[in-house]
Protein backbone atom coordinates (compact mmCIF):
# COMPACT_ATOMS: atom_id res chain seq x y z
CA UNK A 1 0.00 0.00 0.00
CA UNK A 2 2.87 2.33 0.30
CA UNK A 3 4.56 2.49 -2.67
CA UNK A 4 4.78 5.77 -3.28
CA UNK A 5 6.09 5.96 -6.95
CA UNK A 6 8.49 8.02 -6.15
CA UNK A 7 6.54 11.21 -5.09
CA UNK A 8 7.94 11.11 -1.59
CA UNK A 9 10.11 13.60 -2.26
CA UNK A 10 7.94 16.00 -3.71
CA UNK A 11 5.59 15.35 -0.44
CA UNK A 12 8.62 16.60 1.43
CA UNK A 13 9.19 19.43 -0.65
CA UNK A 14 5.41 20.74 0.31
CA UNK A 15 6.08 20.02 3.89
CA UNK A 16 9.13 22.11 4.30
CA UNK A 17 7.06 24.96 2.57
CA UNK A 18 4.43 23.87 5.64
CA UNK A 19 7.14 24.28 8.25
CA UNK A 20 8.17 27.52 6.35
CA UNK A 21 4.25 29.04 6.46
CA UNK A 22 4.08 27.59 10.08
CA UNK A 23 6.99 29.04 11.37
CA UNK A 24 6.40 32.54 9.30
CA UNK A 25 2.81 33.05 10.79
CA UNK A 26 3.74 32.15 14.07
CA UNK A 27 6.45 35.20 14.09
CA UNK A 28 3.48 37.03 13.01
CA UNK A 29 0.95 35.88 15.38
CA UNK A 30 3.83 36.46 18.27
CA UNK A 31 4.13 40.19 17.25
CA UNK A 32 0.50 40.73 17.14
CA UNK A 33 -0.16 39.27 20.07
CA UNK A 34 2.20 40.93 22.13
CA UNK A 35 0.89 44.00 20.86
CA UNK A 36 -2.33 43.56 21.09
CA UNK A 37 -2.17 41.83 24.82
CA UNK A 38 -0.31 45.16 25.66
CA UNK A 39 -3.29 47.00 23.65
CA UNK A 40 -6.02 45.13 25.90
CA UNK A 41 -3.97 45.92 28.92
CA UNK A 42 -3.44 49.64 28.17
CA UNK A 43 -4.88 52.66 29.98
CA UNK A 44 -6.21 54.06 26.85
CA UNK A 45 -9.72 53.24 25.70
CA UNK A 46 -8.62 53.32 22.07
CA UNK A 47 -6.32 51.17 22.24
CA UNK A 48 -8.41 48.76 24.82
CA UNK A 49 -11.36 49.01 22.25
CA UNK A 50 -9.59 48.59 18.65
CA UNK A 51 -8.25 45.31 20.19
CA UNK A 52 -11.17 44.16 21.73
CA UNK A 53 -13.06 44.36 18.26
CA UNK A 54 -9.70 42.30 16.55
CA UNK A 55 -9.67 39.50 19.19
CA UNK A 56 -13.83 39.12 18.43
CA UNK A 57 -13.89 39.54 14.78
CA UNK A 58 -11.06 37.36 14.14
CA UNK A 59 -12.33 34.58 16.23
CA UNK A 60 -15.87 34.84 15.18
CA UNK A 61 -15.28 34.02 11.20
CA UNK A 62 -13.71 30.79 10.09
CA UNK A 63 -9.52 31.08 8.89
CA UNK A 64 -10.70 29.65 5.61
CA UNK A 65 -13.07 32.49 5.01
CA UNK A 66 -10.57 35.05 6.13
CA UNK A 67 -7.92 33.65 4.24
CA UNK A 68 -9.80 33.33 1.02
CA UNK A 69 -10.65 37.23 1.71
CA UNK A 70 -7.60 38.24 1.88
CA UNK A 71 -6.09 36.23 -0.71
CA UNK A 72 -8.95 37.71 -3.70
CA UNK A 73 -9.65 40.85 -1.73
CA UNK A 74 -6.70 42.21 -1.05
CA UNK A 75 -5.86 41.84 -4.10
CA UNK A 76 -8.01 44.10 -5.65
CA UNK A 77 -7.86 46.09 -2.80
CA UNK A 78 -4.07 46.46 -3.51
CA UNK A 79 -4.43 46.95 -6.85
CA UNK A 80 -6.99 50.13 -6.55
CA UNK A 81 -4.72 51.91 -4.02
CA UNK A 82 -1.63 50.78 -6.51
CA UNK A 83 -3.68 52.56 -9.37
CA UNK A 84 -4.81 56.12 -7.76
CA UNK A 85 -0.95 56.29 -6.77
CA UNK A 86 0.26 55.04 -10.35
CA UNK A 87 2.15 51.90 -8.92
CA UNK A 88 2.56 48.88 -11.08
CA UNK A 89 0.21 45.85 -10.98
CA UNK A 90 1.25 43.82 -8.15
CA UNK A 91 0.57 40.26 -7.50
CA UNK A 92 -0.47 38.34 -4.12
CA UNK A 93 1.20 35.51 -3.85
CA UNK A 94 -0.87 32.61 -2.27
CA UNK A 95 2.49 32.48 0.14
CA UNK A 96 2.17 36.07 1.51
CA UNK A 97 -1.93 35.62 1.59
CA UNK A 98 -1.76 32.85 3.40
CA UNK A 99 0.98 33.57 5.73
CA UNK A 100 0.14 36.92 6.46
CA UNK A 101 -3.97 35.61 7.48
CA UNK A 102 -2.38 32.73 9.52
CA UNK A 103 -0.16 35.17 11.61
CA UNK A 104 -3.35 37.53 12.29
CA UNK A 105 -5.62 34.97 12.94
CA UNK A 106 -3.31 33.36 15.11
CA UNK A 107 -2.71 37.12 16.61
CA UNK A 108 -5.67 37.03 18.25
CA UNK A 109 -5.60 33.95 19.95
CA UNK A 110 -2.05 34.71 21.26
CA UNK A 111 -2.98 38.02 22.17
CA UNK A 112 -5.82 36.02 24.54
CA UNK A 113 -3.11 33.71 25.97
CA UNK A 114 -0.23 36.44 26.43
CA UNK A 115 -2.90 38.77 27.82
CA UNK A 116 -3.76 36.20 30.84
CA UNK A 117 -0.20 35.39 31.12
CA UNK A 118 0.74 39.06 31.64
CA UNK A 119 -1.97 39.13 34.19
CA UNK A 120 -0.84 36.15 36.40
CA UNK A 121 2.75 37.76 36.90
CA UNK A 122 2.66 38.73 40.68
CA UNK A 123 2.17 42.26 41.10
CA UNK A 124 4.61 42.71 43.72
CA UNK A 125 7.59 41.92 41.07
CA UNK A 126 6.36 44.29 39.28
CA UNK A 127 6.17 46.97 42.04
CA UNK A 128 9.96 46.16 42.66
CA UNK A 129 11.14 46.87 39.52
CA UNK A 130 9.50 50.17 39.49
CA UNK A 131 10.70 51.03 43.23
CA UNK A 132 14.27 50.33 41.46
CA UNK A 133 13.89 53.06 39.49
CA UNK A 134 13.17 51.60 36.06
CA UNK A 135 11.12 52.94 33.42
CA UNK A 136 8.15 50.86 32.24
CA UNK A 137 9.48 50.08 29.07
CA UNK A 138 12.48 48.27 31.14
CA UNK A 139 9.95 46.89 33.62
CA UNK A 140 7.90 45.02 30.37
CA UNK A 141 11.22 44.32 28.73
CA UNK A 142 12.99 42.82 32.01
CA UNK A 143 10.39 41.49 34.41
CA UNK A 144 7.15 41.08 32.93
CA UNK A 145 8.00 39.41 29.56
CA UNK A 146 10.18 36.84 30.86
CA UNK A 147 8.06 35.91 33.71
CA UNK A 148 5.32 36.15 31.33
CA UNK A 149 6.67 33.41 29.77
CA UNK A 150 5.79 30.66 32.38
CA UNK A 151 2.34 31.20 32.28
CA UNK A 152 1.72 31.83 28.60
CA UNK A 153 3.78 28.67 27.59
CA UNK A 154 0.94 25.89 27.66
CA UNK A 155 -1.77 28.15 25.79
CA UNK A 156 1.12 29.36 23.12
CA UNK A 157 1.86 25.74 22.71
CA UNK A 158 -1.92 24.71 22.05
CA UNK A 159 -2.35 27.62 20.04
CA UNK A 160 1.04 26.65 17.69
CA UNK A 161 -0.65 22.97 17.28
CA UNK A 162 -3.78 24.39 16.02
CA UNK A 163 -1.57 26.92 14.01
CA UNK A 164 0.30 24.24 12.68
CA UNK A 165 -2.58 22.10 11.79
CA UNK A 166 -4.30 25.35 9.89
CA UNK A 167 -1.51 25.71 7.20
CA UNK A 168 -2.97 22.62 5.78
CA UNK A 169 -5.81 25.44 4.34
CA UNK A 170 -2.95 26.85 2.46
CA UNK A 171 -3.34 24.10 -0.34
CA UNK A 172 -7.36 25.89 -0.89
CA UNK A 173 -5.29 29.18 -2.36
CA UNK A 174 -2.88 27.22 -4.59
CA UNK A 175 -0.01 26.87 -2.36
CA UNK A 176 2.04 23.93 -3.79
CA UNK A 177 1.91 22.46 0.41
CA UNK A 178 2.00 18.97 1.28
CA UNK A 179 -1.65 18.72 1.33
CA UNK A 180 -1.34 19.83 -2.34
CA UNK A 181 1.03 17.89 -3.43
CA UNK A 182 -0.27 14.55 -2.15
CA UNK A 183 -3.42 15.52 -4.31
CA UNK A 184 -1.14 16.12 -6.86
CA UNK A 185 0.14 12.79 -6.32
CA UNK A 186 -2.75 11.01 -5.31
CA UNK A 187 -4.29 11.97 -8.92
CA UNK A 188 -1.86 10.62 -10.95
CA UNK A 189 -1.19 7.74 -8.85
CA UNK A 190 -4.79 6.86 -8.64
CA UNK A 191 -3.79 6.76 -4.77
CA UNK A 192 -4.79 9.24 -3.31
CA UNK A 193 -5.94 7.73 -0.01
CA UNK A 194 -2.06 6.07 0.59
CA UNK A 195 -0.72 10.00 0.00
CA UNK A 196 -3.40 11.93 2.57
CA UNK A 197 -2.58 8.70 4.97
CA UNK A 198 1.33 9.76 4.59
CA UNK A 199 0.47 14.04 4.49
CA UNK A 200 -1.69 12.94 8.02
CA UNK A 201 1.53 10.84 9.20
CA UNK A 202 3.61 14.08 8.47
CA UNK A 203 1.61 16.18 10.34
CA UNK A 204 1.36 14.06 13.16
CA UNK A 205 5.39 13.87 13.30
CA UNK A 206 5.42 17.85 13.14
CA UNK A 207 2.71 17.74 16.38
CA UNK A 208 4.44 15.31 18.10
CA UNK A 209 8.22 16.79 18.06
CA UNK A 210 6.54 20.34 18.72
CA UNK A 211 4.87 18.76 21.93
CA UNK A 212 8.29 16.98 23.07
CA UNK A 213 10.11 20.68 22.04
CA UNK A 214 7.18 22.61 24.08
CA UNK A 215 7.40 19.97 27.08
CA UNK A 216 11.12 20.80 27.36
CA UNK A 217 10.50 24.37 27.26
CA UNK A 218 7.89 24.09 29.99
CA UNK A 219 10.15 22.41 32.27
CA UNK A 220 12.90 24.84 31.22
CA UNK A 221 10.70 28.09 32.53
CA UNK A 222 8.89 26.43 35.45
CA UNK A 223 12.49 25.59 37.07
CA UNK A 224 12.14 26.73 40.90
CA UNK A 225 8.13 26.45 40.94
CA UNK A 226 7.19 23.87 43.53
CA UNK A 227 4.48 21.47 42.42
CA UNK A 228 1.89 20.27 44.41
CA UNK B 1 -17.92 48.43 -2.44
CA UNK B 2 -21.19 47.32 -4.43
CA UNK B 3 -23.51 44.90 -2.28
CA UNK B 4 -26.24 44.68 -5.19
CA UNK B 5 -25.35 41.39 -6.28
CA UNK B 6 -25.13 40.21 -2.58
CA UNK B 7 -28.55 41.17 -2.23
CA UNK B 8 -29.98 39.60 -5.34
CA UNK B 9 -27.75 36.22 -4.20
CA UNK B 10 -29.52 36.70 -0.82
CA UNK B 11 -31.71 33.11 -1.02
CA UNK B 12 -28.59 31.43 -1.85
CA UNK B 13 -26.55 32.49 1.16
CA UNK B 14 -29.57 31.57 3.24
CA UNK B 15 -29.54 28.34 1.16
CA UNK B 16 -25.93 27.67 2.37
CA UNK B 17 -26.40 28.54 5.74
CA UNK B 18 -29.30 26.13 6.45
CA UNK B 19 -26.35 23.69 4.24
CA UNK B 20 -24.01 25.16 7.27
CA UNK B 21 -26.67 24.69 10.48
CA UNK B 22 -27.10 20.97 8.71
CA UNK B 23 -23.85 20.17 8.33
CA UNK B 24 -22.57 21.75 11.98
CA UNK B 25 -25.77 19.67 13.85
CA UNK B 26 -25.39 16.57 12.54
CA UNK B 27 -21.52 16.00 13.10
CA UNK B 28 -22.13 17.70 16.87
CA UNK B 29 -24.91 15.34 17.73
CA UNK B 30 -23.19 11.99 15.91
CA UNK B 31 -19.93 13.23 17.48
CA UNK B 32 -20.92 13.82 20.63
CA UNK B 33 -22.58 10.32 20.44
CA UNK B 34 -19.42 9.05 19.45
CA UNK B 35 -17.01 10.59 21.93
CA UNK B 36 -18.84 9.69 25.41
CA UNK B 37 -18.23 5.68 24.77
CA UNK B 38 -14.65 6.97 23.40
CA UNK B 39 -14.04 8.84 26.83
CA UNK B 40 -14.99 5.84 29.02
CA UNK B 41 -12.95 3.55 26.95
CA UNK B 42 -9.88 6.11 27.38
CA UNK B 43 -10.10 6.26 31.07
CA UNK B 44 -10.32 2.56 31.20
CA UNK B 45 -7.22 1.67 33.15
CA UNK B 46 -7.61 -1.57 30.65
CA UNK B 47 -4.90 -0.40 28.52
CA UNK B 48 -6.28 -3.00 25.96
CA UNK B 49 -9.39 -0.62 26.22
CA UNK B 50 -7.93 2.43 26.70
CA UNK B 51 -4.89 2.39 23.72
CA UNK B 52 -7.62 2.15 21.08
CA UNK B 53 -9.64 4.92 22.47
CA UNK B 54 -6.68 7.19 22.97
CA UNK B 55 -5.00 6.20 19.58
CA UNK B 56 -8.14 7.39 17.98
CA UNK B 57 -8.30 10.71 19.62
CA UNK B 58 -4.33 11.30 19.21
CA UNK B 59 -4.60 10.53 15.30
CA UNK B 60 -7.71 13.27 15.15
CA UNK B 61 -5.99 16.05 17.33
CA UNK B 62 -3.03 15.61 15.89
CA UNK B 63 -3.95 15.76 11.69
CA UNK B 64 -6.00 18.62 10.17
CA UNK B 65 -9.37 18.27 9.16
CA UNK B 66 -9.26 19.14 5.79
CA UNK B 67 -6.74 16.32 5.29
CA UNK B 68 -9.34 14.34 7.29
CA UNK B 69 -12.42 14.89 5.26
CA UNK B 70 -10.08 14.57 1.88
CA UNK B 71 -9.18 10.76 2.99
CA UNK B 72 -12.79 10.22 2.95
CA UNK B 73 -13.70 12.10 -0.21
CA UNK B 74 -10.74 11.65 -2.10
CA UNK B 75 -9.11 8.63 -0.56
CA UNK B 76 -11.89 5.88 0.20
CA UNK B 77 -12.75 5.88 -3.89
CA UNK B 78 -9.10 3.86 -4.36
CA UNK B 79 -10.30 0.77 -2.35
CA UNK B 80 -12.77 -1.43 -5.08
CA UNK B 81 -14.14 -2.89 -2.00
CA UNK B 82 -15.95 0.36 -1.08
CA UNK B 83 -16.91 1.17 -4.22
CA UNK B 84 -18.83 -2.07 -4.49
CA UNK B 85 -20.22 -2.02 -0.82
CA UNK B 86 -23.03 -0.53 0.38
CA UNK B 87 -21.34 2.27 1.71
CA UNK B 88 -20.22 4.10 -1.42
CA UNK B 89 -23.90 5.35 -1.66
CA UNK B 90 -23.29 6.91 1.33
CA UNK B 91 -19.48 7.96 0.54
CA UNK B 92 -20.06 9.34 -3.38
CA UNK B 93 -21.61 12.14 -2.05
CA UNK B 94 -19.73 15.10 -1.42
CA UNK B 95 -22.01 15.84 1.81
CA UNK B 96 -22.03 12.62 3.53
CA UNK B 97 -17.90 12.66 3.10
CA UNK B 98 -18.43 16.06 5.25
CA UNK B 99 -20.71 14.90 8.02
CA UNK B 100 -18.82 11.73 8.67
CA UNK B 101 -15.55 13.94 8.42
CA UNK B 102 -16.72 16.09 11.28
CA UNK B 103 -18.46 13.90 13.53
CA UNK B 104 -14.80 11.88 13.84
CA UNK B 105 -12.95 14.73 14.28
CA UNK B 106 -15.11 16.58 16.68
CA UNK B 107 -15.95 13.18 18.10
CA UNK B 108 -12.06 13.18 18.73
CA UNK B 109 -11.56 16.59 20.99
CA UNK B 110 -15.47 16.15 22.31
CA UNK B 111 -13.49 12.84 24.21
CA UNK B 112 -10.55 14.84 24.82
CA UNK B 113 -12.35 17.23 27.28
CA UNK B 114 -14.96 14.32 28.43
CA UNK B 115 -11.64 12.38 29.36
CA UNK B 116 -10.37 15.23 31.18
CA UNK B 117 -13.86 16.49 32.58
CA UNK B 118 -13.81 12.72 34.08
CA UNK B 119 -10.62 12.38 35.75
CA UNK B 120 -11.37 15.14 37.44
CA UNK B 121 -14.64 13.81 39.32
CA UNK B 122 -13.48 14.46 43.07
CA UNK B 123 -12.97 11.40 44.74
CA UNK B 124 -15.38 12.08 47.66
CA UNK B 125 -18.05 11.64 44.89
CA UNK B 126 -17.63 7.86 43.74
CA UNK B 127 -15.98 6.82 47.08
CA UNK B 128 -19.88 8.38 48.35
CA UNK B 129 -21.48 6.42 45.49
CA UNK B 130 -20.07 3.05 46.21
CA UNK B 131 -20.66 3.75 49.88
CA UNK B 132 -24.44 3.88 48.62
CA UNK B 133 -24.21 0.53 47.08
CA UNK B 134 -24.37 1.37 43.04
CA UNK B 135 -23.13 -0.71 40.75
CA UNK B 136 -20.27 0.90 38.30
CA UNK B 137 -22.77 1.50 35.36
CA UNK B 138 -25.22 3.20 38.00
CA UNK B 139 -22.34 5.25 39.66
CA UNK B 140 -21.48 6.45 35.61
CA UNK B 141 -24.72 6.88 34.69
CA UNK B 142 -25.94 9.03 37.78
CA UNK B 143 -22.92 10.60 39.25
CA UNK B 144 -19.83 10.54 37.02
CA UNK B 145 -21.04 11.31 33.43
CA UNK B 146 -23.35 14.40 34.98
CA UNK B 147 -20.96 15.67 36.61
CA UNK B 148 -18.76 15.59 33.95
CA UNK B 149 -20.89 17.06 31.40
CA UNK B 150 -21.09 20.13 33.70
CA UNK B 151 -17.53 20.44 33.88
CA UNK B 152 -17.32 20.11 30.44
CA UNK B 153 -19.37 22.95 29.71
CA UNK B 154 -17.31 25.83 28.49
CA UNK B 155 -14.82 23.76 26.51
CA UNK B 156 -17.53 22.35 24.57
CA UNK B 157 -18.75 25.73 23.80
CA UNK B 158 -15.47 26.56 22.40
CA UNK B 159 -15.45 23.30 20.69
CA UNK B 160 -18.82 24.05 19.02
CA UNK B 161 -17.69 27.39 17.15
CA UNK B 162 -14.17 25.19 16.15
CA UNK B 163 -16.71 22.82 14.24
CA UNK B 164 -18.79 25.55 12.66
CA UNK B 165 -15.61 27.44 12.04
CA UNK B 166 -14.43 23.89 10.60
CA UNK B 167 -17.41 23.30 8.74
CA UNK B 168 -16.38 25.71 6.11
CA UNK B 169 -14.08 23.34 4.82
CA UNK B 170 -17.59 21.49 3.42
CA UNK B 171 -17.43 24.36 0.49
CA UNK B 172 -13.97 23.15 -0.68
CA UNK B 173 -15.43 20.04 -1.94
CA UNK B 174 -18.10 21.46 -3.51
CA UNK B 175 -21.25 21.27 -0.90
CA UNK B 176 -22.47 25.04 -1.19
CA UNK B 177 -22.52 25.64 2.67
CA UNK B 178 -21.93 29.32 3.60
CA UNK B 179 -18.74 29.84 2.37
CA UNK B 180 -19.60 27.59 -1.51
CA UNK B 181 -22.49 30.28 -1.58
CA UNK B 182 -20.08 33.01 -1.26
CA UNK B 183 -17.43 31.20 -3.68
CA UNK B 184 -20.27 30.88 -6.38
CA UNK B 185 -21.28 34.76 -5.72
CA UNK B 186 -17.41 35.53 -6.31
CA UNK B 187 -17.20 33.33 -9.60
CA UNK B 188 -20.29 34.53 -10.98
CA UNK B 189 -19.75 38.88 -10.35
CA UNK B 190 -16.17 38.86 -9.16
CA UNK B 191 -16.66 40.66 -5.84
CA UNK B 192 -14.41 38.92 -3.64
CA UNK B 193 -14.70 41.40 -0.57
CA UNK B 194 -18.35 41.79 -0.62
CA UNK B 195 -18.99 37.77 -1.37
CA UNK B 196 -16.55 36.64 1.28
CA UNK B 197 -17.50 39.27 4.08
CA UNK B 198 -21.36 38.63 3.72
CA UNK B 199 -19.99 35.02 4.58
CA UNK B 200 -17.99 36.54 7.30
CA UNK B 201 -20.97 38.31 8.42
CA UNK B 202 -23.38 35.14 8.70
CA UNK B 203 -20.79 33.35 10.35
CA UNK B 204 -20.12 35.81 13.28
CA UNK B 205 -23.65 36.16 14.01
CA UNK B 206 -23.75 32.38 14.19
CA UNK B 207 -20.60 31.70 16.42
CA UNK B 208 -22.51 35.00 19.12
CA UNK B 209 -25.75 33.18 19.14
CA UNK B 210 -23.61 30.06 20.28
CA UNK B 211 -21.66 32.16 22.98
CA UNK B 212 -24.98 33.57 24.03
CA UNK B 213 -26.62 29.97 24.05
CA UNK B 214 -23.80 28.26 26.29
CA UNK B 215 -23.51 31.34 28.55
CA UNK B 216 -27.27 30.67 29.32
CA UNK B 217 -27.02 27.38 29.52
CA UNK B 218 -23.80 27.58 31.65
CA UNK B 219 -26.20 30.33 34.32
CA UNK B 220 -28.69 27.46 34.34
CA UNK B 221 -25.97 24.79 35.19
CA UNK B 222 -23.82 26.51 37.51
CA UNK B 223 -26.78 27.90 39.19
CA UNK B 224 -25.27 26.56 42.48
CA UNK B 225 -21.90 28.54 41.96
CA UNK B 226 -23.49 31.96 41.52
CA UNK B 227 -22.43 34.45 44.48
CA UNK B 228 -25.09 34.77 46.19
CA UNK B 229 -27.40 38.20 46.01
CA UNK B 230 -29.77 38.97 48.62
Amino acid sequence: MFDLHGYFPMILDGMLLTVEVALLSLLIAVILGLLGALAKLSNSKIARTLATVYTTIIRGIPDLVLMTLVFFGGQILLNNIGDSLGWEYIDISPFIAGTLTIGFIFGAYMTETFRGGILAVSRGEIEAALAFGMSKRKVFIRITLPLMVRHALPGFGNNWMVLAKTTALVSVIGLHDMVYNAGVAGGSTRQPFTFYLVVAMLFLCITGLSDLGLRWANRRYSIGVRKV
Amino acid sequence: MDFEAIIDNLPLYLEGLWVTIQLVVLALVSGFGLAVPLALLAVSKNSFLSFPAKTYIYFFRGTPLLVQMFLLYHGLAQFEAVRESVLWIVFKEAYWCAVTAFALNTAAYTAEILRGAIEQTPFGETEAAQACGMSKFTMYRRIILPGSFRRALPAYGNEVIFMLHGSALAGVITIVDLFGAAKIVNARYFVPFESFITAGFFYLCCTFIIVWFFKWVEKHWYAHLRPRTS
